[in-house]
């Protein structure tokens, strides 16, 4: 490829701590040569590939560390080339996959398959998961040591918790010492079960059976316990409730090493959503409140929480045309996470660097990926995006296979302008 | 001279029966006043109309019942309509077919009527989007049965006069009762003050945004109180254990004569039934027809649904 040069950009990365206009040059090998104010057009070779940002913003490609792909199993739900190309109508340009997929990531053939698979048909970094137990069964740990030789970056049960409190303790006994990521779908499923939608007033008006804030709390404080006695690389996927929070800063202030998650619905959604019955808000962890959608926004101002993620989960209509105890659970969101994560730069409740930071190289910590940064020498893979433009939601219009969106119709403000991969453009608005 | 404005009240005014959740207080109003002129009617020796002669009224209940099922079967046929009754516990749902297919089905048949009774909380809600006619809820899930709490409230009027100002107690598992709660938000609308007795592990939290006292206490819970009503208790809340036993429920919670002096001293009783004599309700309470509505509930159910076909027929 031809070298590029990036101009009159806001770039903002929060990995070297950057806000400011400047301008980036990406040499032919498509790694960053050059980044900053400093940076002028006659920096980069005369043959450069000029490119006039216009004053929009730039930051390192989205890193999204929770994605359903289809594939293998639910091909009708999504495959990768689906997923490629609604992540990166989004600006995403990484994704960690989850395993919950039919067969279950859980041993090292299905590694191989999923990242031959995905290297001939994805065009966006994959960085797949295994499930923590076999078949997610919450019984046998996986080959953790095997797996992430393969590429596994991280293991989890994904909609799943480990209930047995013994299975819990070795598994995070043996990957202290084997030194991989634990991310965990903190919910205790015996007070969960057959539960739907936050316990509340709602729930008992519509009927449907709750499910109490105590359940995600009390996993996550056994969890930390354990963390305690067993310090392995540990993340909680998705926290929902105020509760939850107060634990996890009790544990952060002790110096418990952890890492936290927040779904983007979570932050910009609440219970009263579902109104009459909307299947598509039908989310695990659900909506809570009001309150407690304001406490997790606040948690990210704390840094108690640490990443955002879309919890991208493509149901097609037949699973969600259905009574909404039957109905499937989850949300595609991946197109619109960063749109959507703006609304709380544009209503002052978070600065612009603080959710970049969520989307980039945070979860490139966690997953201990060389990705969500534009220093000197990393991969340019960049995200450019107008800060204000308004639009409407379509679920219709949506790039993903599935279109279960939650924000159907919402207004937001702000859009992806172009996608880059290793400095080649791979989304463009028209 | 004031103009009313389409309001969503007026404008969706006896379109589906979905839950009490949803109607305003003049459609209730109405509902009981038409119910009123089906009593008589019903206990006369030619009880055919032809109100509704020519109109289709499909029962799809997906859950068992006798009474309910009965009582609208009944109903539409009194007042002239094609009754077809289809029991979904055996047909094609066990064939994979889901509630909108079974939905689409229907509605190519052209009825006027669909009354369903469903196990999931917000399935008549989903019928109604997808059918040309008018939905009457039966019964669904744990959310509302709302024919059952406007025959509560003709029961009631038709012995006390009036429904404001009573003090009403409704007694037993409220966690998982759709008769509850469809009685709440009615007795509340037509003025009575509502309490609610059950152990904690049967209530739901929050109840008290509902509108209600609640209580556990069945005896400070039923303290000068016009009307007790019964829920049934369900025998598999023992297996998720709601409750340690049968014995220890009706100790606490079960009706007898001598925690019923507890309410105001012409107490009258109600129940929706199937009871479980001896675990919720003291045998001889039950059939004692001074104190005991059970019966006139039955019968009187069946003029409110005459009411509710008629009024929601197009």
């Amino acid at each position: 490829m031809i070298e590029k040069i990036f101009i009159n950009a806001r770039i903002i990365d929060p990995s070297q701590n950057i806000d400011e206009k400047g301008s980036v040059i990406v040499g032919t090998d498509g790694k960053v040569r050059a980044i900053g104010k400093d940076i002028k057009k006659n920096d980069a070779s005369s043959s450069a590939e000029i490119i006039d940002v216009k004053e929009n913003i730039l930051i390192p490609g989205i890193i999204d560390m929770k994605v359903f792909v289809g594939e293998p199993g639910y091909e009708y739900k999504e495959n990768f080339r689906t997923l490629s190309q609604a992540a990166l109508a989004g600006g995403v340009t990484s994704v960690a996959t989850m395993p919950n997929t039919k067969p279950v990531i859980d041993n090292v053939s299905m590694v191989d398959f999923i990242i031959r698979r995905g290297r001939d048909k994805a065009i966006i970094n994959l960085f797949p998961c295994a499930s923590l137990t076999k078949n997610l069964e919450g019984k046998l740990m996986t080959e953790f040591g095997l797996l992430s030789a393969r590429g596994i970056v991280g293991f989890t049960d994904v909609n799943k918790t480990v209930q047995n409190t013994e299975t819990m303790a070795r598994i995070m006994d043996y990957a202290s010492d084997v030194g991989v990521l634990i991310m965990q779908h903190t919910e205790d499923l015996e007070l969960s079960k057959n539960g739907c939608i936050n316990e509340s007033e709602i729930s008992t008006r519509l009927g449907l059976e709750g499910i109490s804030s105590i359940a995600e709390k009390i996993i996550i404080e056994r969890d930390l316990s354990l963390l305690s006695e067993y310090p392995c690389r540990y993340h909680i996927n998705q926290i929902s409730s105020k509760k939850s929070l107060e634990v996890i800063k009790e544990n952060k202030n002790k110096g418990n090493k952890f890492s936290v998650g927040v779904s983007i619905n979570n932050l910009s959604l609440n219970e009263n959503d579902i109104g009459d019955f909307k299947t598509f808000l039908k989310l695990s962890p659900p909506l809570r409140s009001e309150e407690d959608r304001v406490s997790l926004v606040q948690g990210i101002k704390e840094n108690l929480i640490d990443v955002i993620v879309s919890d991208h989960m493509p149901e097609d209509e037949e699973g969600k045309r259905l009574p909404f105890s039957q109905a499937a659970t989850g949300a595609v969101g991946v197109e619109t996470l960063l749109p959507l994560a703006l609304e709380m730069y544009h209503n002052e409740s978070l600065s612009l660097k603080k959710i970049i930071e969520t989307l980039t190289i945070n979860p490139s910590k966690i997953l201990k990926i060389n990705k969500g940064s534009l220093k000197k020498g990393s991969d340019a893979d960049i995200c450019i995006f107008d800060l204000d433009t308004p639009w409407v939601v379509n679920g219709d219009k949506l790039k993903s296979k599935s279109k279960n969106t939650a924000i159907e119709n919402r207004k937001l403000q702000g859009k992806i302008l172009m996608t880059f991969l290793n400095g080649e453009l791979v989304f463009s608005q028209k | 001279m004031a103009v009313i404005k389409n309001t969503s009240a007026i404008k969706n005014s006896f379109k589906h029966l979905l839950g009490i959740q949803n109607l305003s207080i003049l459609e209730a109003n109405k509902i009981l006043t038409e119910a009123k002129t089906f009593i008589k009617l019903n206990r006369s020796k030619s009880k055919k109309l032809d109100i509704l002669r020519g109109k289709t009224q499909i029962n799809l209940f997906f859950e068992p019942s006798t009474r309910t099922q009965s009582s609208f079967d009944l109903a539409g046929k009194r007042l002239g309509a094609d009754v077809m009754t289809m029991n979904m516990n055996n047909s094609a749902l066990k064939k994979g077919e889901t509630l909108i297919d079974t939905a689409m089905t229907l509605n190519a048949m052209h009825p006027d009527l669909i009354v369903i009774r469903h196990q999931d909380s917000g399935a008549p809600n989903l019928l109604s989007q997808k059918v040309n006619c008018a939905v009457i809820n039966a019964g669904d899930g744990r959310r509302e049965h709302p024919t059952q709490a406007l025959l509560d409230a003709l029961t009631i009027i038709n012995r006390k006069g009036k429904i404001e100002g009573l003090k009403i107690a409704i007694c037993g598992d409220i966690l998982h009762s759709r008769v509850a709660r469809s009685n709440i938000y009615l007795m509340n609308m037509l003025g009575a003050e509502v309490n609610v007795i059950a152990p904690k592990t049967l209530m739901p939290k929050f109840i008290e945004r509902l509108g209600v006292k609640s209580f556990t206490d069945m005896k400070k819970g039923l303290e000068s109180c016009d009307i007790v009503m019964m829920l049934r208790l369900q025998n598999e809340r023992m297996q998720g254990s709601f409750l340690p036993s049968k014995r220890e429920y009706y100790e606490f919670y079960g009706l007898s004569p001598e925690k019923l002096k507890y309410a105001s001293k012409d107490a009258l009783i109600m129940h929706p039934g199937p009871m479980n004599r001896g675990v919720e309700i003291d045998t001889k309470l039950a059939d004692d027809i001074n104190v005991s509505l059970i019966k006139e509930q039955v019968e009187l159910g069946v003029a409110v649904r005459m009411a509710c076909l008629k009024l929601y027929c197009k």
